[in-house]
């Protein structure tokens, strides 16, 4: 198995300094905004990579980083061997590009409104020069709609069919790597699953690679083959589904599950996660958790725990294992 | 023809049906808009052609037989024997064509301007919007009166009254394009930040293809009310202009022209010189300004 997407010691920081002359008139130093911290891991061909964190953890700045639409601070991001960030050939960026795509969060948002849909489809194919005659509805059949939707704009349709015509977008350049944030969290329940179902159908069939940002659990275990947790712009815990909910090793995971709804508990009472995440432009010193940690030490208010790697997880704790 | 049918049913057909002031001042627009089309063959004689007048047939009052030859004129004659009702169409040819091509320049110039100072940012827009500020702290008709004065102190004297209606359309546009730009910076602005963006940048699109295809067709709604205002706003700018004599000039005269000429006869008794240009200006900017409120209320869903 060769690894699509390698990530390494990934940073990203933003200025989110106040405007210069406020600085200083007001002697304010500058402000730095670190979302995304030293993280890394490798997705595998053909395989789903989760990542799973609280709003601020910084899992899409990953994922659009990993796209190619932001830039990175520090550290590489290599997708099919190219490095995006480092690489000088243009040519080789727009080859690599192209096996990447997107499917985004909003299906209100992520569609030009006075575009016709088969336009939005070609889109990607259109804007390299290639052949789009009869792409868009091959892709909607794929995608379970019908090719005379091809002709339709995109308030014609309800939110899932868009996220359906969404992933025919996506699909229409023939990519290998999907990047997909939160697909399915501004759809009802029911729809959920059949755009998942689809999904993980088209994945199989076309040998997709999908890199899967999400902050809910039950659907991330029900998809993934391994799954990332991050927490405050830091990688925690990474783990096969089976591992990280049968035995987390992080104290933040075991919390997140802790708190997950589950089927067979109902009535139960859950003990909600205690505190919140921690400001990002002034996080803690050492383990970025250790103030919400019921087993924190001195060590982890002075040092950053390493990524260790524990019988088939990798754990960033000093106390794990 | 479909096409036709499913305009007639839109909701903006709808409410325009139901707003009686639109109808009324789209009805007028049309019809001063014919006029001013078909001018050679409504005008009962030519304006600008001399061997037609007849100086005796100058001062004649409105609908009574001139005195000296007995030829009854519509809205009279002036001084020179000129009939008032095709001076006023000739003229209202001039004021409308000044006003449609300068918002047409100041819409193309606002909409490039603005697109760039919302999509590119940074110095670009910083240094377009501090323009366009510093502009707005001027009023429009002093901008419009300084560039006609610059402008005509650089082109040679045999060239003036030729180019004097394009440099008042330069003007005039000139002086308008901050409203556009500020819109559309604006909407601009929302627009960039959504996910069909993104999507169009992930696959390596340029930044001219974004704005040109995406950005431009969601943006243009608001432009459409801000075109319809501004065409009113510019007839009065250039009747202003004009009748402070820095506009039209007299060999073209327009409705702005045909008042200032019309108000130095008006102590003398001979009110319709003035009057029937007056009355015309204010119809056509009225019901064009009238047009575009409604338009404006029409296309806000808040006001629905």
């Amino acid at each position: 198995m060769n690894a699509i997407v390698s990530v390494n010691d990934l940073t990203r920081v933003f200025d989110v300094s106040k405007p210069w002359l406020n600085r200083v008139l007001e002697r304010l130093p500058k402000s730095n905004l670190t979302a995304v911290s030293e993280v890394s891991f490798n997705i595998e061909e053909n395989t789903v990579y989760s990542l799973v964190g609280e709003s601020g953890s910084g899992k899409s700045t990953i994922g659009k980083m990993v796209v190619g639409l932001l830039g990175n601070s520090a550290g590489d991001v290599e997708v099919s061997g190219v490095n995006l960030a480092r690489e000088s050939n243009a040519e080789t960026i727009a080859k690599a590009r192209d096996t990447i795509q997107m499917i985004f969060q909003d299906p209100y948002a992520s569609m030009n409104p006075r575009w016709r849909v088969k336009d939005i489809i070609c889109e990607p194919v259109a804007a390299k020069g290639g052949e789009t005659v009869g792409l868009a509805e091959g892709l909607l059949e794929q995608v379970g709609l019908s090719a005379e939707d091809a002709s339709k704009f995109p308030h014609e349709f309800s939110g899932g069919q868009r996220q359906r015509i969404c992933i025919a977008r996506a699909l229409a350049s023939r990519p290998r790597l999907i990047v997909c944030d939160e697909p399915t969290s501004a759809l009802d329940v029911s729809v959920q699953a059949q755009v998942l179902n689809l999904m993980s159908d088209l994945k199989d069939d076309l040998g997709l690679t999908y890199l899967f940002i999400s902050h809910d659990l039950t659907v991330v275990r029900h998809i993934s083959d391994r799954i990332g947790v991050l927490y405050l712009g830091r990688l925690v815990e990474e783990a096969s589904p089976d591992d990280l909910f049968e035995a987390p090793k992080h104290p933040y995971t075991q919390m997140l599950i802790a708190a997950a709804p589950k089927m067979d508990g109902f009535g139960r009472e859950v003990e909600p996660p205690k505190g919140e995440i921690p400001d990002p432009i002034n996080p803690p010193s050492g383990c970025a958790f250790h103030p919400r940690c019921p087993a924190a030490t001195t060590l982890c208010a002075q040092f950053r725990p390493q990524m260790r790697t524990i019988s088939g997880s990798r754990v960033a704790c000093h106390h794990a294992g | 023809m479909q096409k036709l049918r499913r305009i007639w049913q839109s909701d903006l057909a709808w409410n325009f049906r139901n707003t009686p002031v639109a109808v009324v001042s789209a009805l007028i627009v049309l019809v001063l808009g014919l006029a001013v089309i078909f001018a050679p063959l409504i005008a009962p004689h030519d304006p600008f052609d001399p061997t037609t007048l007849n100086l005796m047939n100058g001062f004649s009052e409105p609908m009574q037989p001139n005195p000296f030859t007995g030829e009854v004129f519509l809205l009279g004659t002036d001084d020179q024997g000129r009939d008032v009702f095709s001076t006023i169409l000739y003229g209202m040819r001039i004021s409308l064509m000044v006003g449609l091509l300068s918002v047409a320049f100041a819409m193309v110039l606002g909409i490039i301007l603005g697109l760039i100072a919302g999509y590119v940012g940074g110095w670009t827009e910083t240094i377009i919007m501090r323009i366009a500020d510093v502009q707005l702290t001027f009023p429009s008709i002093l901008v419009a009166m300084l560039i006609f004065g610059i402008v005509k102190g650089i082109t040679p004297v045999e060239y003036r009254d030729q180019m004097a209606i394009w440099v008042l359309i330069l003007a005039i546009g000139l002086g308008e394009w901050v409203q556009f730009a500020r819109v559309v910076r604006g909407a601009t602005l929302v627009e960039k930040n959504r996910e069909y963006v993104q999507a169009a940048r992930l696959i390596g699109r340029s930044k001219w293809i974004i704005m040109i295809r995406h950005l431009l067709p969601n943006v243009l709604s608001p432009v459409l009310v801000i075109a319809t205002i501004s065409l009113a706003l510019a007839i009065i700018a250039e009747a202003t202009l004009s009748f402070l004599g820095v506009g039209a000039p007299p060999t073209q005269p327009s409705l702005g022209t045909l008042i200032r000429i019309g108000q130095s006869f008006l102590f003398s008794g001979e009110w319709w010189i003035l009057l029937f240009p007056a009355l015309t200006l204010l119809t056509l900017a009225l019901s064009v300004n009238m047009l575009g409120d409604w338009l404006r209320d029409a296309l806000n869903p808040k006001l629905r």
